[in-house]
């Protein structure tokens, strides 16, 4: 177990309004960790601190393993779906070497090993069969997996996805928790969710994010910890985690 | 003798003005749909109008003082785009009129007649100059150069710029230098459509390619193709008629759309037959 990075009293938001208070979180090499909390309560703007897109205002972020080599492909992204305009006219194929390119490489072009690692990553996740489909004509599950393997193919030692789970039915998101699990082995995994219930059973520990952030060592969650928490969320259960009636805390 | 050579001398000005025109506004016009950046670019275009104005009213060519306040208020709309406490449309709309009002208040106050207003209101191929041409021809190698060297980088960002972000690259530096094309595109194909036109040169193309292609090299490429088709099509009806070429030019343009169009619903019907549904 080795700590990769570590995020120490930060403070963080946007033109000077504080939206994250507080938050501390350590990640080790084999975490995989589910960031929960309610619809504005901070859970994409943590991610972004941690991806370097704001800068904290105060606080500090850091990764540990700083060897040149590693800065680059320290971490996969997945951004929300909501975020990408499914209209451009880019291909499976394209989309996915892209997750090869870093800083100041903009002269190079793609070499014949990145185009053997996007294969070999599209074939891990199962896609290689639309390589070359222009990802207008991609069903929501076979998108999330396009991102998925865009955030992979640099392989990363900490995975992040943002609500992978949204616009895609059950038996893709078994799938997907199926293929996060097996990449656990390799590397630390957080992920954003809104159905505790089902991620539950996959991810070790849960963080709950509402402004503030509350670090529980364990998959197991109530609603009444929740609710101390200072995150009300209704648990959707699948019969792994203590169900509660919900309460409502108001400070 | 003289007539006859001034005569080739505009045919061969204006079919050059034509072929430069579809491949500048061919690139360009690409990246501004997949951007989804149209109105932003209608923004620059009548913003630009400004510069004609001041270029009247000091005397000296209206296309090089447009190039320059495109350019300004481009990168200005950039920069304000990145803050957001401010909306980016609305920031458009006021430097679109405000850009208007600066260009007929300055022709107003130039003493005698504006020649060739109307030129640079509806396009008018005749007064394409030597100097125009060879701006356009600088323009389309700098966007061939720059499309080639940094198509991969182009579609990323293009593509995803937060994700090219958490990359490191400096998604803001290539944003404000293609914006900083947009505008000298819009500027220089001016004379050739006019204020008003210029941005379906910049976008029908690019709509027809897209029913055909959804790969973002080959809708560069049939856009410049069916644009080579339209100027043609444009000239010829102009010389003929005698009416602005930049109106001949979308015309044909919108022909040539409504065409593909009828092709495509008849292609699928066809497809479906075949299928026996
Ligand atoms: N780019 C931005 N500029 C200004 N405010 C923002 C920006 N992005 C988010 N916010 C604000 O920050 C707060 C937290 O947003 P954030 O996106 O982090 O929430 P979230 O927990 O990811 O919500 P969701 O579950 O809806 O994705 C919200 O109040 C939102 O309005
Ligand atoms: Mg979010």
């Amino acid at each position: 177990m080795e700590k990769i990075l570590g995020i120490e009293s930060v403070y963080a938001g946007y033109n000077n309004e504080v939206i994250l208070k507080d938050v501390s979180l350590e990640v080790f090499d084999d975490d995989f960790i589910g960031i929960i909390g309610p619809n504005g309560g901070g859970k994409t703007t943590l991610l972004n601190v941690i991806l370097g897109l704001i800068k904290p205002f105060k606080g500090s972020v850091e990764f540990f393993d700083d060897s040149k080599a590693s800065r680059n492909n320290r971490i996969g992204y997945l951004p929300q779906i909501n975020k990408i305009d499914k209209k451009f006219p880019i291909t499976v194929n394209e989309v996915v070497l892209s997750g090869l390119i870093y800083g100041s490489a903009i002269f190079t072009r793609y070499t014949k090993s990145d185009r053997e690692k996007a294969v070999e990553t599209l074939e891990r996740i199962g896609i290689c069969d639309i390589k070359n489909t222009s990802i207008e004509e991609l069903s929501g599950g076979q998108m999330q997996k396009v991102l998925l393997a865009r955030a992979l193919v640099s392989s990363p030692r900490l995975l992040i996805l943002d609500e992978p789970n949204t616009f895609v039915d059950n038996q893709f998101e078994g799938e997907l928790y199926e293929i996060l699990k097996e990449l656990n082995k390799e590397m630390a995994i957080i992920i954003v969710s809104h159905d505790v219930g089902t991620i539950s059973s996959y991810i070790k520990t849960i963080a709950c994010v509402n402004r503030s952030l509350h670090y529980h060592k364990s998959n197991k969650i109530s609603e009444e910890q929740l609710a101390s928490y200072n995150c009300p969320i209704k648990l959707i259960t699948h019969g792994e985690v203590p169900h509660t009636v919900l309460k409502k805390h108001h400070h | 003798m003289i007539s006859e050579l001034l005569e080739y001398k505009f045919i061969v000005n204006s079919l050059l003005a034509g072929i430069l025109a579809s491949i500048s506004c061919g690139i360009i016009g690409t990246y501004i749909v997949t951007r989804r950046m149209v109105f932003l670019s209608g923004g620059i275009t009548h913003s630009s109008f400004g510069g004609i104005g001041i270029g009247y009213f000091l005397g000296f060519n209206p296309i090089i003082s447009a190039a320059i306040f495109g350019v300004f208020s481009a990168l200005g709309i950039e920069f304000i785009s990145k803050r957001s406490d401010i909306r980016e449309d609305s920031v458009i709309g006021i430097l679109w009129s405000f850009g208007m009002a600066i260009g007929i208040m300055f022709i107003f106050l130039t003493p005698g007649y504006a020649p060739n207003l109307m030129s640079y209101l509806f396009g008018s191929i005749l007064t394409v100059s030597t100097f125009d041409i060879l701006l356009m021809l600088g323009l389309s190698i700098v966007l061939i150069l720059v499309f080639t060297f940094f198509y991969r980088i182009i579609l990323f960002i293009s593509y995803d710029q937060e994700f090219a972000r958490t990359h490191k690259i400096a998604v803001s530096l290539i944003n404000y230098i293609l914006i900083g094309l947009v505008a000298l595109t819009i500027v220089l194909n001016i004379k050739v459509v006019g204020i008003i036109l210029v941005i379906s040169l910049l976008t029908i193309p690019q709509s027809i390619a897209n029913l055909f292609t959804k790969n973002f090299r080959n809708i560069i490429i049939v856009s410049i193709v069916i644009g080579l088709i339209g100027a043609f099509m444009g000239l010829v009806i102009s010389y003929k008629i005698n009416i602005p070429s930049g109106a001949s030019i979308i015309f044909s343009l919108v022909m040539i759309f409504l065409i593909a169009k009828l092709f495509q619903i008849i292609k699928g019907k066809i497809n479906l037959k075949k299928q026996k549904i």
